[in-house]
């Protein structure tokens, strides 16, 4: 599997984005992490194999703890089509809010004149 | 109501895109906004560009055809084919990026209306994941790499699927 498919596969689950969304804060333990799911340790623990096989996250020991570290570069790979995607829309539609405001502030004035 | 979100929702590993954003705006409005050249040009791409639209033949078995141009001279052509008769209750075409030829998706435009205005939905299929994923990549990201630097909300949109 390439390295972009594994990516891909990792972020298909809800458990695992949700868990990169927390590493943006900073890094995380297996505790800290399970914590806002009704999940066991190995559950979670399987979900960090799953992204770090992706190259998604690091992990360190510091101490007792196992901390999870989110490696950003994948992920800006696989999520840089959606970024282009979104804003090439983005302009686009707020242009045509313009547009359309313009549109209807120009029949507005017609419908006027026309009832004089 | 209305709300000016662009929603933009993209399951990872599928070949699919939805795209849907409301517009205070009737429906009617909206249409003549995709199907007129000359509005279409007012809109449609990034500002920097400019907008020629070459062929418009809004009817069943149509081409059509437009070009975004940059200021280095540049051009970004996508074109295709109206398939079935473009009407308010929404309009099935191909698209190509000419800088990818082959790539071929399949877009679906749907104009709802709602309170205050129209809700505009575009379904796109393309013909494989990598498809769906490389179009973008493959020709316009020149000049749109700033938006690497919001790599915070990139992940926090994946968070949650539709966002």
């Amino acid at each position: 599997m390439d390295q972009l498919s594994s990516v891909f596969g990792a972020l298909s689950d809800p458990t695992r984005r949700a868990i990169l969304a927390r590493l943006t804060e900073g890094d995380a333990s297996v505790a800290e992490l399970r914590a806002p799911f009704a999940v066991s340790q190995p559950a979670i623990s399987k979900h960090l194999k799953v992204l770090e096989r992706a190259g998604l996250i690091s992990r360190t020991r510091r101490a007792t703890a196992r901390l999870s570290h989110l490696e950003a570069e994948p992920l800006r790979e696989a999520t840089a089509w959606l970024v282009r995607y979104r804003e090439y829309w983005e302009e686009s539609f707020s242009r045509l809010d313009d547009l359309l405001a313009a549109l209807q502030e120009a029949r507005a004035t017609t419908r006027e004149e026309g009832g004089r | 109501m209305v709300t000016a979100d662009t929603k933009v929702t993209a399951e990872p590993g599928t070949p699919f895109i939805e795209i849907t954003r409301d517009f205070a705006a009737p429906v009617e409005l909206l249409y003549r906004a995709h199907t007129e050249p000359d509005l279409l040009a007012r809109w449609l791409g990034p500002r920097k560009y400019t907008m020629v639209v070459e062929r418009y033949e809004v009817r069943d078995g149509g081409v059509y055809r437009y070009v975004h141009r940059g200021a280095d001279g540049v051009e970004h052509g996508f074109r295709g084919v109206f398939h079935g008769t473009p009407s308010v209750g929404g309009i099935t075409q191909t698209f190509e990026y000419e800088g990818w030829p082959g790539h071929v998706a399949l877009e679906t435009l749907h104009f709802e209306p709602i309170e205050g205005g129209t809700r505009l939905r575009i379904r796109s299929v393309h013909q494989s994941v990598e498809d769906r994923d490389g179009m973008v990549s493959s020709g316009m990201e020149d000049g749109v790499r700033e938006g690497y630097e919001r790599l915070d909300a990139v992940v926090a949109g994946l968070a949650t699927p539709t966002h």
